[in-house]
C-alpha cells in the first residue's frame, strides 16, 4: 500500500513539475493521471524494473480504496463553502433555481447526446 | 466547564488532530447512514457531513482556518485520488475506446447546456451581472472554476460556492432524474454526471457503480479542459 501511495504521489509530483516547467494550463494531478495511465499501459514491458505492487493488484486496491472515499475529500472545501453561503443567500432563491434547473438540463443533454451517438456507432446497451 | 476542562479544550481545539478526527468520524457516520438507506440520494454523505461540521464549528466558535489546519490532510488526498482515476480508466479502457464519439458529443452538449441554461435562467430571474460571471464555470472542478472566474472578472470565492452547490445538486438529482427518463446505461449516466457535477458527482457515481464512476471521472476531466475555453467565448453573448 505504501509503495502504491508513493507512486500516486510521484505521478502527481511529476505532473505538477511539468505544469510549472512548461506552463501547461492543466491541473498537475490531471497530468499525473495521464502519466499513471501511460505507466499502466506499458507495465508488461516495464515489469522487470517496476516494483511488484504495480503488477500484483496492490496499486488497484489502493486506488479503488481512495476513490471509494472520494466524498470524504470534498468535506473540508464544503465546510468552507457553508461559511460563505451568505454570498449566495443575499441573491435569494433565484440562484438556487438556476443551479437546480441548469444541472438537470446539463444531465439530460449529456445522456441524450451520449445515447444518440452510442446508437449511431452501434454501442447501445 | 471547570478551569482545567476549559484548558484541555483550548489545547485540543487548536491542534489539527481534533478537526481531522472529527472530519473522518462525521464522514464515516454519514457514509454508514447513506449505505443503510441504500445510497438514497438525499442521504448524500458530503452534504450531511458538511452541515454537521459547520454547526459544530459555529457552536464552538472555531474559525475555519483552525478547522482547515486539521482537515487539510483529507483535502490534500484529492490530488492523489485524481491520479488514481487512471486505474479504473485503464481497467475499462476497451469500453472507453468504443464510445469516444458519444463521449465527445455528450461533453460538448453537457458543458454548453450547463453554462448557457444557468446564466440565462439567473439573468431572467434578475441576478446581477457580476454574479452571472461567477456562475458560468459552475460545472467544473473548484480549482479550475476559480481560475476561470478570476480571468473573466468574476469572484473566485463565489464561484467556489456555486461549484460545490452544483456538485451537491447533481449528486442528489442524478439517480431520480435518470430513472425517470429510463436511462440505464451507466456509461452515459456517469459521463453526463461528471460533465455537469465534477468531483462531487464523481464521488457519488463511485458509490453507486464503478463503471459510472469511471465515466464520471473522464467527464469531469474533459470538462475541466473544455469549459475554460467555452466561458470567454459564450459569456459576452450571454451577458449582452
Amino acid at each position: 500500500m505504501l509503495v502504491s501511495l508513493g507512486l500516486l504521489l510521484l505521478c502527481q509530483l511529476l505532473g505538477e513539475a511539468l505544469v510549472h516547467a512548461l506552463g501547461v494550463p492543466l491541473p498537475g494531478p490531471v497530468i499525473g493521471m495521464a502519466l499513471l495511465l501511460a505507466l499502466l499501459l506499458m507495465r508488461d514491458t516495464l515489469a522487470p524494473v517496476l516494483p511488484h505492487e504495480v503488477g500484483d493488484g496492490t496499486l488497484e486496491k489502493t486506488s479503488t480504496g481512495l476513490l471509494a472515499n472520494l466524498s470524504l475529500m470534498f468535506i473540508p472545501a464544503g465546510v468552507g463553502v457553508v461559511q460563505r453561503l451568505d454570498l449566495v443567500v443575499s441573491h435569494g432563491p433565484a440562484i438556487l433555481v438556476a443551479l437546480i434547473v441548469s444541472t438537470a438540463v446539463a444531465l439530460l443533454a449529456g445522456v441524450a447526446v451520449f445515447r444518440l451517438l452510442a446508437r449511431l456507432v452501434g454501442e447501445e446497451t | 466547564m471547570s478551569q482545567s476542562d476549559f484548558a484541555l479544550w483550548v489545547y485540543l481545539s487548536r491542534t489539527p488532530l481534533l478537526w481531522l478526527t472529527l472530519t473522518i468520524f462525521v464522514y464515516v457516520l454519514a457514509d454508514r447512514i447513506s449505505a443503510k438507506l441504500h445510497r438514497n440520494p438525499l442521504a448524500n454523505p458530503v452534504l450531511h457531513s458538511v452541515w454537521v461540521i459547520g454547526l459544530i464549528l459555529s457552536f464552538t466558535h472555531t474559525p475555519y482556518r483552525t478547522y482547515f489546519e486539521g482537515a487539510q490532510f483529507v483535502h490534500f488526498m484529492l490530488g492523489p485520488a485524481t491520479v488514481a482515476l487512471a486505474v479504473p480508466l485503464y481497467a475499462h479502457r476497451r469500453t472507453v475506446m468504443r464510445v469516444l464519439l458519444p463521449m465527445a458529443g455528450a461533453l460538448v452538449a453537457g458543458a454548453i447546456a450547463a453554462m448557457v441554461s444557468a446564466v440565462l435562467i439567473a439573468k431572467a430571474l434578475g441576478v446581477p451581472h457580476d454574479v452571472l460571471i461567477s456562475l458560468a464555470p459552475k460545472s467544473v472542478t473548484v480549482g479550475v472554476a476559480m481560475g476561470i472566474a478570476e480571468r473573466t472578472g468574476g469572484d473566485p470565492s463565489l464561484a467556489a460556492v456555486l461549484v460545490l452547490m452544483t456538485g451537491a445538486i447533481g449528486a442528489i438529482i442524478v439517480t431520480p432524474l435518470m430513472n425517470a427518463v429510463r436511462v440505464r446505461d451507466m456509461r452515459a449516466r456517469g459521463f453526463a454526471l461528471g460533465v455537469a457535477a465534477h468531483g462531487i458527482g464523481t464521488a457519488r457515481a463511485f458509490q453507486v457503480d464503478v463503471m459510472a464512476g469511471t465515466f464520471s471521472g473522464i467527464g469531469m476531466g474533459l470538462n475541466g479542459l473544455l469549459t475554460p475555453i467555452l466561458v470567454p467565448v459564450f459569456l459576452p453573448l450571454l451577458l449582452s
